[in-house]
This record gives C-alpha cells, sequence and structure tokens, in this order.
C-alpha cells in the first residue's frame, strides 16, 4: 500500500463492520462459489493430462464441442445485428409502443429458460404455428442445429442491446450531424463516426452472448433433440455423463466448457480496455 | 430509413420474443378452462409449485444480506484483495449454472471431496432441499451486489462517517442513513434475483435428483410432463412461472421510472 493512501484507510476504518462484512462476504463467497469451483478444478487435475486429453478429443465430445460452438457462434451473430437494431431504434427513435418494445427486451431473462425451451420447441414443431409455415418448405427447426441457434439466441437476446443502450444515448448526435454536412451519407456515417464509439460495448455484449450460449442447457435441451453427433451440446453431454456417473468426464467437459467462457470474457475485456475505458452493463 | 427499420425491429420483436410468449397461454388453455385448473392443481404440480416458493423465500433473503454486506465492505474500505473479492463475486455470471451442478456433485456428492465427512455425520446437501438453495444461490451471487454496489461506491462513506461522528451505532448509520439511499435497488436487486432464482433450471437439475413431490422444483417439473408427453400439463405449469416473470418486469420497469 503506498504512503498516499494509508491516511485513507485510517480515516475509512471510522466506520463499523469491517470485520462483520468481511467475514460474512469471504465465508459466503467461499462456501456458495469458490470451493465448489476448487473441487471441479481438482476433480479434473486428479484425472492427469494424458486421460483428460483423451476425454475431451473423443470423438463424441468433440462433436458435441463443434455443435455448441458453432451454434453459439451462428446465434451470437444474429444477436450481435438484432441487438445493434434494436438499441439504435430504441434510442434514437420516438414512437409509439416504444416503452412496450424496450420492455420486451427484458422478457428473454425473466422467462425461465425450460419455459423458453418448451414454447419454441412447440411453436416451430410441425403442429405448432410457425413450424406449420415451415415444415412445408422442407425447413425443420426442431431436432435440428437450427433449434439449437434459436434457443441459444432468444436466451441471450437482451446482452447486446442491454449493452450498447446506453452508450449509444451518451453518444452526442451532434457528431453524426457534423459527418453529414461534411457530405457523408447514412452508411458512411455510421460505419465511421458511430460504430467506433459503440465498438467496445457492443463487442462486450457480443461476447456475453456467446459465453452465455456456449453454457445455455434449459431451453436447448427441450428444442435440439439430443441426438449424439448431430444434436447434442456440450452441457448436455457433461450432463449425461452424470448420469451415467462417469463424474471424471462431466468434470473435464466442465472444465473445458469453463475456461472456455473465461477466455472469451477475458480477451473481450482486453480489446474493451484498450479501446476505450466505457464499459457496457447487461443483465 | 426510419420507418424501415423501427418496422423491422418491431416484426422481428413480435416473432421472435412476443409469439413465444403468447403461445405459452394459448398452449396452456388448449384444452379448456377445466383442463387447466386440473392441471394446475396436480399434487405433483403444486408441490413443485411450493417447493419453487420455498426456495426462492429462503434465496432472496440471504442474497440480499450478502449483497449488502459485500457492498458495505467494498464501498466503505480499502484493504488488500478488495480486487479478487470483486472478481470471486462476477464470477457466478460466466460460469453456465450446469457447470455449477456439476462442482456440487463433485463437491457435496457421496464421491465428493466432502462426501464421506458429509454422510457420517448424516448430513444431507445433494438431492434434498439444501442443494437446490445453495445451487441457486451460486447463480445468484452477484444480483443485489451489482445493483447496490455501484450507487454507495458512488455516495461514498461521507454521510455514514459524518453519521458515526455524532454517536451513532453502526446499526443505526445502516439504519437511518445507508438503507434510505440504497432502498430502490436493493429492491430492483431483489426483484432481478427472484426471478432468476425461481426459473433455475440446469443447475438444480444435477443436485436435486428431480424426485417427482420431493426434489422437483416447478421449472424441472415442466421439463418431466413434457418428457411425459403431458404437453398441456407442461403449458398449464409454465403460466404459472411465466405469470412471475411478468410480474417482476412490471415491477422492474416502475422501479426503472422511479430511479
Amino acid at each position: 500500500m503506498s504512503a498516499a493512501a494509508a491516511p485513507s484507510v485510517r480515516a475509512r476504518r471510522v466506520l463499523p463492520g469491517f470485520r462483520l462484512t468481511l467475514g460474512t462476504t469471504v465465508l459466503y463467497l467461499s462456501v456458495i462459489v469458490l470451493i465448489p469451483i476448487i473441487a471441479l478444478v481438482l476433480k479434473g487435475a486428479g484425472i492427469g493430462p494424458g486421460r483428460f486429453w483423451d476425454m475431451v478429443t473423443a470423438p463424441r465430445t468433440l462433436a458435441s464441442f463443434r455443435i455448441t460452438i458453432v451454434a453459439a457462434a451462428i446465434a451470437t451473430t444474429i444477436n450481435a445485428v438484432y441487438g445493434l437494431l434494436m438499441a439504435w431504434v430504441l434510442v434514437r427513435y420516438e414512437f409509439p409502443g416504444k416503452r412496450l418494445l424496450d420492455a420486451l427486451m427484458d422478457i428473454p431473462f425473466a422467462l425461465p429458460t425450460a419455459v423458453a425451451g418448451l414454447s419454441l420447441t412447440a411453436l416451430y414443431s410441425a403442429n405448432g404455428w410457425f413450424g406449420a409455415l415451415l415444415d412445408p418448405l422442407g425447413l425443420q427447426v426442431v431436432y435440428s442445429l437450427g433449434g439449437i441457434v434459436l434457443a441459444m439466441s432468444f436466451t441471450s437476446i437482451p446482452f447486446v442491446v442491454r449493452a450498447v443502450q446506453p452508450v449509444l444515448e451518451e453518444l452526442d448526435p451532434a457528431y453524426e450531424q457534423a459527418a453529414a454536412t461534411l457530405g457523408a451519407g447514412s452508411w458512411t456515417t455510421f460505419r465511421r463516426v458511430v460504430f467506433p464509439a459503440i465498438m467496445p460495448a457492443w463487442l462486450g455484449g457480443v461476447s456475453t452472448s456467446f459465453a452465455r450460449s456456449l453454457g445455455e442447457f434449459g431451453a436447448v435441451v427441450f428444442i435440439a433433440g439430443n441426438l449424439p453427433f448431430q444434436t447434442e451440446v456440450a452441457s448436455l453431454l457433461a450432463y449425461i455423463r452424470i448420469e451415467e456417473y462417469d463424474y471424471e468426464g462431466a468434470a473435464a467437459i466442465a472444465l473445458v466448457l469453463m475456461v472456455l467462457a473465461l477466455v472469451v470474457l477475458l480477451a473481450s475485456n482486453i480489446v474493451q480496455f484498450r479501446a476505450t475505458r466505457h464499459g457496457g452493463r447487461s443483465l | 430509413m426510419r420507418r424501415v427499420l423501427i418496422g423491422t425491429a418491431a416484426l422481428l420483436s413480435a416473432v421472435f420474443i412476443v409469439v413465444p410468449l403468447v403461445y405459452i397461454f394459448v398452449q396452456a388453455f388448449s384444452a379448456g378452462w377445466g383442463a387447466y385448473v386440473a392441471n394446475i392443481l396436480d399434487p405433483n404440480t403444486l408441490h413443485a409449485i411450493w417447493l419453487t416458493t420455498l426456495v426462492a423465500i429462503i434465496v432472496v433473503p440471504v442474497t440480499i444480506a450478502f449483497g449488502i454486506a459485500a457492498s458495505w465492505l467494498l464501498s466503505k474500505f480499502v484493504f488488500p484483495g478488495r480486487g479478487l473479492l470483486t472478481t470471486a463475486i462476477e464470477l457466478p455470471f460466466s460460469i453456465s449454472p450446469i457447470i455449477a451442478g456439476i462442482c456440487y456433485l463433485l463437491l457435496y456428492g457421496r464421491q465428493g471431496l466432502l462426501g464421506g465427512w458429509l454422510s457420517q455425520n448424516d448430513i444431507t446437501i445433494l438431492f434434498a432441499l439444501p442443494g437446490i438453495i445453495m445451487v441457486t444461490m451460486f447463480v445468484t451471487t452477484p444480483f443485489v451486489v451489482r445493483e447496490v454496489l455501484p450507487l454507495m461506491q458512488a455516495q461514498g462513506p461521507d454521510q455514514e462517517q459524518a453519521a458515526v461522528t455524532l454517536g451513532a451505532g453502526g446499526w443505526q448509520v445502516f439504519r437511518r442513513v445507508t438503507l434510505p439511499n440504497i432502498r430502490w435497488a436493493l429492491l430492483y436487486g431483489a426483484v432481478l434475483c427472484t426471478a432468476r432464482a425461481v426459473g433455475e433450471f440446469g443447475g438444480v437439475a444435477i443436485v436435486s435428483g428431480s424426485i417427482r413431490g420431493k426434489t422437483n422444483t416447478l421449472p424441472l417439473h415442466v421439463e418431466l410432463l413434457f418428457n411425459d408427453l403431458n404437453v398441456v400439463g407442461a403449458f398449464a405449469a409454465s403460466t404459472v412461472l411465466t405469470m412471475i416473470a411478468l410480474v417482476v418486469l412490471i415491477v422492474k420497469t416502475v422501479l426503472e421510472r422511479r430511479g
């Protein structure tokens, strides 16, 4: 601790409750969060590098990772565009029903994922409202990669919208007007003026959405059909390993998923930090 | 351009979000009101509703208490390890609930690290209420802190310090000075925490064992009914969860307008 900070420590310690709140926080975090995670890491370490590698590169496991990453990437791409559109419309335009549209954006977080999965499955199955329209066209969403994408994108809709919205609100439209005065078209203005300003927040939302999709389970199990090598995502395979009492297999998959999500979020934090110090917030 | 963008946004949101929401109720009532009521009054469904309510009743106050303690700690004191604690609080956001469930199984399960000790002392955590509650707490850990901490940090410790200087005790300071400042943020966090606690699926699926009429929470019960091919029953149970979600959204919107 630097000499300059020392007096402020003493001044702040005037307030009571340091020991009580430190004790409560550390106890809660240890019992509820940290020790369980350590148990997973220890289990993974106990497998040994050679067997661990064999487990996570087994054909069925590799296929589940591939399906998970591909579906999460497509779902995130959809949300990256849709989220940007929604944020733009909700910040820049006034129209009747705007508040309702804004509130709608939170539904995917408020609605339990199992309920979302159930409804989407019924809706897109052959006798559901959308399925009845798509089925004659030969488009099968349920029990296919499309269904996994749909479930993943539904459950992570709010990430991009809610990350971009506050930054867009702070951005002064005067810059865009200036660009327009200088002869830039609306697309050029967006690309050169608006997008660079909101890029860090957008990227933050996109990576959170991707990280969340990697681990999505509740909505996916309903709609995916869960066929090994075809529509079986990694989180489901980990669940199946648990049901088979193969705890090491489950731990290996869970560790890979956890590290993958943390790496994605860390990389995005570094990029965001370098770009600006503006951080978007999402639920 | 403006009209095209608004139109596209509204249309996509209707297809993507509104229709799935409406469809829950359409399906739940597709066999008529009588069938709907019978589905809700099914003993296993009623038990699942009760269990989910119980979990929320226990988890939400604990998360609030933890949120207040952690926010007080991180906003009023400077000490080594602060950054580490903040990261640990945010960690559950980045970890899929299903991974959390697996962590719990590896720690508290029969073959887990603490499994031997727990069974020697006759403590049951997994496949019972304590496991469901703890894994739900894992998932909701950051919900209250994230709303309350920024507010307490922005306000600084000055008001509380003044109160202490004037002779107020710790609880008095908290109740009379801090709480009035943070109450809306606290309520906001509690509301979001409730929605998350009620809807938790993946983590609970692993630690609860999904025993019908015993450890089956409402979201798990929805899946169970669906697997039983009782689709209307699954949708009926879903309406209860959907209604909770809608109430949460309304309260959230009202609170946002206050803030």
